[in-house]
């Protein structure tokens, strides 16, 4: 077993910390107040290569492992929840599920594009009346010809209005049974006629980033759109999902190692009682567990990332990441608040926005409550991942860094 | 053309830097590239893209040199070299310069050394100078802009800054530089930069294979202390009026002589 970072893990993982340092972290409290992104963001994830990071450089990407994937989430988070969104949705809703389910067509006429950092990917799944029962969506896709015909609302979508493409799941079969059969996943081309969508305004958190909503109006998607079989999107979809948690969770190393540094740095400086606030037991009692909770969470992470690059199931420990990460995340940036006192509550400092950004991620992506359940139905035996028709390519450097 | 950057690990900015036991530390805190030295790499492959040809990067050290020179390499330098030998343990100014200027020598055919001013451990920015001097070569400092790089016609012209004033001069080329950040920011490393960087074997050169005798050096640190600590009073001044508390500040300052 070794833990070590490659050399070329720890550089990247400099030259994203440096990005966020030196071009978001001193506009992200502007922009969280304004409730608007940092303009030129996704272009200049784009000109850095971000945006095709764990993709083979013969699509277009940059040929990284998946485990960069995951370092690169957990910087930028560190600075600011809005960036690593970014990956979730862009490469790992959208991009990796092409290259996951797509055909040798789709991933020229899609994925190098994504890769390339020309186009934004979103991942369009969610409805207003329907989250966490996914199987149950209500818009509908209906084939006529060699077109299918979409219809219906999707909800809560990290970059709606500014992602090209989205994966988007609709339902195929209104009479299928069990519901979850009765689904299929396309790519969308979201500048197609029919499509509406919009920014959500007043949200807790994440508000230098976009969420929004995507309206389908008799939307024409080609056939060669399809992303797997007919029936399968269900599938397809939950496979996002574990990539998407991936990304939340080792972002949420991120924010927790951003609470505990802004925590020692203000306990360490802080007097009450004649004395620095870091003497004081139950200081050191939070502080403890961010560091503890940074541990587990980056160890989860990475561990998931290794069995990515192995090409074995990760939905378990996707699911364990993304639900131990994020809860830890929300107990370390209301603790970080607790230790700055009355300075936390203010947005004089950044832990009150890590707070708020905090919360989200324990509702995306599956909630708290839906990784309990899949946890407990893993350990009793009630759960086991059967094999897909297609698995997630494995990472083979050759293979992902040929031309 | 052929640019050489010498190139210097420093520990990260961030570091706390301690003394203990008569040695200076700075615990577990990683170790970058020279922040200055990041301004002349990125002014060396400026002038590369624009008249052709290599950027070469050299450093002098143990094996943590290879965080700068893997940097460097990531950012976009061809080739590089780390000098070390066991006789260089306790090298001064003087002597890395002569070590530099050997370097330099051996590497052939360059046309400028680039360094950045100065390295924020040592902070004497007296090396570019040296090896200047051991080189023969003219000497520019703190170069902002190079308005005219002629190597056919083996010269330059250079911008340099000084204070809120530019001087533009004219020199002869080979030559050696300091860049300042006025220069450009430096570039982050790119993908295909850092992959090739990782992979790098970077050939080290010990003393001997540059045709030099250890060199002597003149400066010893005979003991190494920390600056003592800052006592630092606070007096709030009372009064009953603005008038009154302006009054007994001018005052205090006075009896402090401040004013």
């Amino acid at each position: 077993m070794d833990f070590r970072l490659t050399d070329e893990h720890r550089m990247v993982q400099q030259m994203v910390r440096d990005f966020a340092q030196k071009e978001i972290a001193p506009l992200v409290k502007e922009y969280d107040r304004k409730h608007e992104p940092i303009p030129g963001v996704l272009e200049r994830m784009g000109e850095l290569g971000l945006l095709g990071i764990s993709i083979p450089v013969r699509y277009g990407g940059q040929g990284m492992d998946y485990i960069t994937l995951g370092l690169v989430s957990e910087e930028l988070e560190y600075v600011d929840s809005t960036l690593r969104v970014v990956m979730s949705v862009h490469m790992g809703l959208c991009a990796l599920s092409i290259l996951h389910w797509g055909t040798e067509a789709q991933k020229q006429k899609f994925l190098v594009p994504l890769a390339k950092g020309e186009k934004v990917g979103a991942g369009a799944f969610t409805e207003p009346g329907h989250g966490s029962d996914f199987a149950r969506i209500q818009g509908t896709a209906r084939r006529e010809g060699d077109v299918y015909i979409l219809n219906g609302e999707k909800m809560w979508i990290s970059l709606a209005t500014k992602a090209d493409y989205a994966l988007v799941t609709m339902r195929t079969d209104p009479h299928a049974d069990p519901p979850h059969r009765g689904l299929t996943a396309f790519i969308v081309d979201l500048h197609s006629p029919g499509i509406t969508r919009g920014d959500i305004k007043g949200k807790l958190g994440v508000r230098a980033g976009s969420t929004g909503w995507i309206a389908f109006q008799n939307v024409e998607v080609p056939v060669e759109n399809r992303i797997g079989e007919e029936g399968e999107g269900f599938k397809v979809t939950m496979s996002a999902f574990d990539r998407g948690r991936y990304t939340v969770g080792a972002g949420a190393a991120g924010l927790i190692r951003a609470a505990l540094d802004a925590s020692v740095a203000y306990a360490r400086e802080r007097r009450t009682f004649g004395q620095p606030i870091g003497h004081h037991q139950l200081i050191k009692e939070k502080i403890a567990r961010m560091a503890r909770d940074y541990e587990m969470t980056r160890l989860l992470y990475l561990h998931t990332g290794w069995l990515m690059n192995q090409g074995q199931r990760f939905t378990r420990q996707a699911s364990l990441t993304k639900w131990f990460g994020t809860e830890a995340a929300f107990r370390a940036a209301h603790d970080a608040i607790q230790i700055h006192g009355a300075y936390g509550y203010s947005d004089e400092y950044d832990v009150e926005r890590f707070f708020r950004n905090s919360r989200g991620a324990m509702i995306y992506e599956g909630s708290s409550e839906i990784h309990t359940l899949i946890q407990a139905d893993y350990a009793l035996g009630y759960r086991y991942d059967k094999p897909l028709r297609k698995e997630l390519p494995p990472y083979d450097p050759d293979e992902w860094l040929a031309e | 053309m052929k640019i050489v950057v010498p190139v210097k690990v420093v520990p990260d900015t961030a570091a706390t830097i301690k003394v203990e036991d008569g040695r200076v530390t700075w615990g577990d805190a990683p170790l970058v590239l020279n922040p200055w030295d990041e301004f002349a790499v990125e002014a060396a492959l400026q002038m590369v893209e624009k008249h052709g040809g290599t950027v070469a990067v050299v450093s002098v050290g143990d094996e943590h040199a290879l965080e700068a020179i893997r940097k460097a390499l990531a950012m976009g330098a061809k080739e590089a070299v780390r000098i070390h030998d066991p006789a260089l343990a306790h090298a001064d100014v003087r002597a890395t310069a002569q070590v530099l200027a050997a370097a330099v020598r051996k590497m052939g055919d360059v046309d400028m050394v680039f360094f950045g001013r100065q390295a924020i451990d040592g902070d004497t920015g007296l090396t570019p100078m040296y090896t200047a001097r051991a080189l023969g070569w003219p000497f520019v400092g703190l170069v902002s802009a190079f308005p005219e790089m002629d190597p056919a016609g083996r010269t330059f012209t250079a911008e340099r800054s000084v204070g809120e004033a530019k001087q533009t001069l004219r020199a002869p080329m080979p030559a050696v530089v300091t860049i300042a950040k006025e220069f450009a920011e430096p570039r982050y490393p790119s993908f295909m930069g850092i992959r090739k960087a990782s992979r790098a074997k970077v050939p080290v050169w010990s003393l001997a294979d540059l045709g030099l005798d250890a060199p002597a050096a003149k400066v010893r640190w005979p003991e190494i202390t920390m600056p003592p600590k800052r006592e630092v009073k606070v007096e709030f001044i009372e009064g009953e009026t603005p008038r009154e508390i302006a009054e007994k500040l001018v005052d205090k300052l006075i009896e402090a002589k401040v004013l």
